[in-house]
């Protein structure tokens, strides 16, 4: 090793991407290939600098465009080493070819996807389009809410992604600015404990251990495409044993606690929203205010989104009476991603509350407090009515005439 | 230094140790697999080999079959360039945190792709991967055509042939534009050593090869490669068409140093007609009428003028 340890303070003060520049730092990575874009800049930047006084001593490869940067970290992971790389937004939309030959090709490689809007029109700020644009990439998609998050997140993708039972890529997704550029405190690990936990690298089948030849990325048609892509299904869908294990392991030298699914304020509630990102942080002040109103009001929110964990989403809203889903990106012409994940979630239990889909916050549109304790009590009403007052989905926050769609 | 094999003749050179191995399946007669096994079989050193999608990637690992013992990666059509220089970064960073011990022999990168990953939708990836000096040889297997998806016309495509979506008919006698200088353009990035080859003429390709091989950073390499599919020929003429691209000077052996110091590596003691190099191809056929017959006579002077500005560079020294 020939970098230099970096003291850190017991509390620091990082936004969303000095967090995810160092995990990457202690997580020793040994090859990072990317290209700058907004809001995901400041991840590479801080790396860059970092890399520039010492502290990195791993390649740093800057790229011509994002498809070169998940290329690179393709042929990097299979050379047989940790790789990482950021990105956003138009920058995710050039790589997503690439995302897919990735997982297809079992390359434990973590991207940290600081989520923007996607063009056009162009726009810089936060939403969930480029989250929900890996949906099918075969991709494990951990979600933080905040930059501490964001730092312990990213720590612990690596130890997920290159599991010997999971070598799948991993995505640590924040939300632009809000989480990415708003600086908080975060208790960091030391750079000691932090590496030790991440652990060494495991080589499987690396293109460097020139003893025994491997042939990446073969072809295969309809003699064996098939068989290939659900073992890559059933390797994401056994992942989930991996996330808990790594959540259980966080904890210990953390005291810091994730859950497949989180939720707020779920004793006794009779609504609940589903959400992600920095929604859920808002929507945590809400319920408070709320319950001291005695409205009985929670939040459940996937921190798992691939692999989906459907059978806790089901769980956690079991008691409820009505769910309000929020997709936080535009959803061409059907309901949001969220909205389908839970209703096919609940389909099938006892449970089954009316639900809502509410499309809100694109292209970085503020979601405040008030609007959502307004979200909470038009669900209450649903709950006392049995039924939905509206149709099942809405665009809330947006001007002109009131855009709904789909009658129950 | 690389670990240069010693080559004598080429009874020898065909019948050294391959890490190509035969069992592919390439379209007999196809000029790809020549080329890679004079690139492969120049060296002793460790390979790590990339390839664009194309003929070789299709035709060399089919699961659950592969034609490599050496390693060797694929990731998508214009990427190939990049998947190796990603090779080549983690080559460096695990010898510079010491999990490679620094005396394990640096192995070689080496990418190949056709002249549609090349010329067209892989560009900017190799330009890329120049600009940044990545220490890897990328080896374009120029058959002037889409060859694996069936024929359609690429920018390496040359004026006159029938492509099918440049076709020759009725109002067209096919490909409408001349095809890129990729070996300028690659020597203009600064690139150290690049060079034009033709598996024929296998003795001055090996030295290029192992040239490049003993050079630092990004060395480019055009290797014509003859196309009995799409150029119409029949399997057994692959090197009699090769032998009339060199020495009609359609394609030219020649290499450039450091992006300047020209030297044309083969001159034709006979130099043949342009007219015989197209003859023998039947995607030039309708150039053999007289609606288009102007075109073999615009055909010659194009290269008769590139030769005279190859020998003029290579005199200049500029």
């Amino acid at each position: 090793m020939n970098k230099k340890i970096m003291e850190l303070n017991e509390i620091e003060v990082w936004d969303g991407n000095m967090a995810n520049s160092q995990a990457l730092r202690q997580a020793d990575v040994d090859v990072v290939a990317a290209y700058p874009i907004t809001p995901s800049t400041p991840t590479v930047e801080n790396y860059a600098t970092m890399h520039a006084n010492g502290y990195i001593d791993g390649e740093f490869v800057m790229v011509e465009s994002e498809h070169a940067a998940m290329s690179g970290c393709v042929g990097a992971s299979a050379a047989g080493g940790r790789v990482a790389t950021a990105t956003s937004s138009q920058g995710l939309a050039l790589m997503i070819e690439v995302l897919y030959q990735a997982s297809g090709m079992r390359t434990p490689i973590v991207l940290c996807l600081v989520n923007r809007a996607l063009a056009a029109p162009l726009n810089v700020n936060g939403d969930h389009s480029d989250l929900y644009l890996t949906r099918d990439s075969g991709w494990i998609s951990l979600d933080a809410f905040s930059p501490q998050e964001a730092y312990d997140i990213t720590l612990m993708s690596f130890k997920i992604a290159e599991h010997k039972d999971v070598r799948l890529p991993v995505i640590s997704n924040q939300d632009g600015f809000m989480t990415s550029h708003t600086a908080q405190n975060v208790k960091p690990l030391s750079d000691e404990v932090a590496n030790k936990f991440v652990g060494e690298y495991l080589q499987v089948n690396a293109m460097l251990d020139f003893s025994r030849p491997v042939t990446h990325g073969v072809q295969t048609e309809h003699d064996w495409h098939f068989e290939h892509k659900a073992k890559q299904h059933a390797a994401l869908m056994g992942s989930f044993k991996v996330i808990q294990e790594t959540f259980d392991e966080f904890e210990k030298i953390s005291g810091r606690k994730y859950k497949m699914v989180e939720s707020y304020g779920m004793d006794g509630a009779e609504v609940a929203i589903v959400c992600l990102g920095s929604t859920y942080e808002s929507a945590m002040l809400a319920v408070d205010q709320l319950r001291e109103e005695g409205i009985k009001v929670g939040i459940v929110a996937p921190r798992v989104f691939r692999p989906f964990p459907l059978e806790e989403v089901a769980v956690a809203l079991q008691n409820v009476k009505a769910v309000a889903c929020m997709d936080r990106s535009a959803p061409g012409g059907t309901v949001g991603a969220l909205y389908n994940e839970v209703a096919g979630a609940l389909f099938n239990t006892p449970a089954r509350p009316v639900l809502t889909n509410l499309i809100y916050g694109l292209g970085g549109r503020d979601m405040t407090i008030n609007e959502l304790k307004n979200i909470f009590r038009n669900l209450i009403k649903d709950a006392n009515n049995g039924k939905l007052t509206g149709k099942i989905q809405t665009l809330i926050g947006v001007r002109g005439p009131e855009l709904s769609f789909y009658e129950q | 230094m690389s670990n240069q094999k010693v080559i004598k003749n080429l009874k020898s050179f065909s019948t050294a140790a391959e890490r190509f191995e035969g069992s592919h399946v390439l379209c007999p007669g196809c000029a790809h697999s020549i080329i890679v096994r004079e690139v492969l079989n120049a060296t002793n050193d460790n390979l790590i080999v990339s390839a664009s999608t194309g003929c070789l990637e299709v035709c060399t690992a089919i699961y659950p079959n592969t034609s490599w013992d050496c390693s060797w990666i694929h990731i998508g059509f214009e990427n190939a360039s990049t998947a190796v220089a990603g090779a080549e970064a983690m080559n460096k960073a695990l010898r510079n945190k010491g999990r490679i011990s620094a005396d394990t022999p640096q192995p070689k990168f080496v990418t190949f792709a056709g002249d549609g990953a090349t010329y067209d939708i892989g560009f900017q990836w190799i330009s890329g991967c120049f600009e940044r000096g990545h220490d890897m040889m990328y080896v374009c297997l120029d058959n002037e055509v889409y060859a694996n998806t069936g024929g359609q016309r690429s920018s390496s495509t040359p004026i006159g042939a029938s492509a099918t979506t440049s076709p020759a008919g009725s109002t067209s006698y096919g490909e409408k534009k001349n095809k890129k200088d990729i070996v300028a353009i690659m020597a203009a990035h600064g690139a150290p050593y690049v060079a034009q080859v033709a598996p024929n003429k296998w003795k001055d390709m090996v030295a290029k090869i192992q040239r490049g091989f003993d050079t630092k950073g990004p060395v480019f390499i055009n290797a014509m490669s003859a196309c009995t599919t799409e150029w119409k020929f029949q399997p057994h003429q692959t090197i009699e068409v090769s032998d009339l691209a060199v020495d009609s000077l359609v394609f030219p052996l020649y290499e450039i140093v450091d992006g300047t110091e020209l030297n044309i590596t083969y001159r034709p003691k006979n130099i043949v007609p342009v007219r015989d190099y197209l003859a023998i191809q039947p995607r030039f056929k309708h150039l053999f009428t007289p609606q288009y017959e102007y075109l073999l006579d615009e055909w010659q002077k194009r290269v008769d003028e590139k030769w005279v500005y190859l020998q003029k560079r290579e005199e200049a020294r500029v």
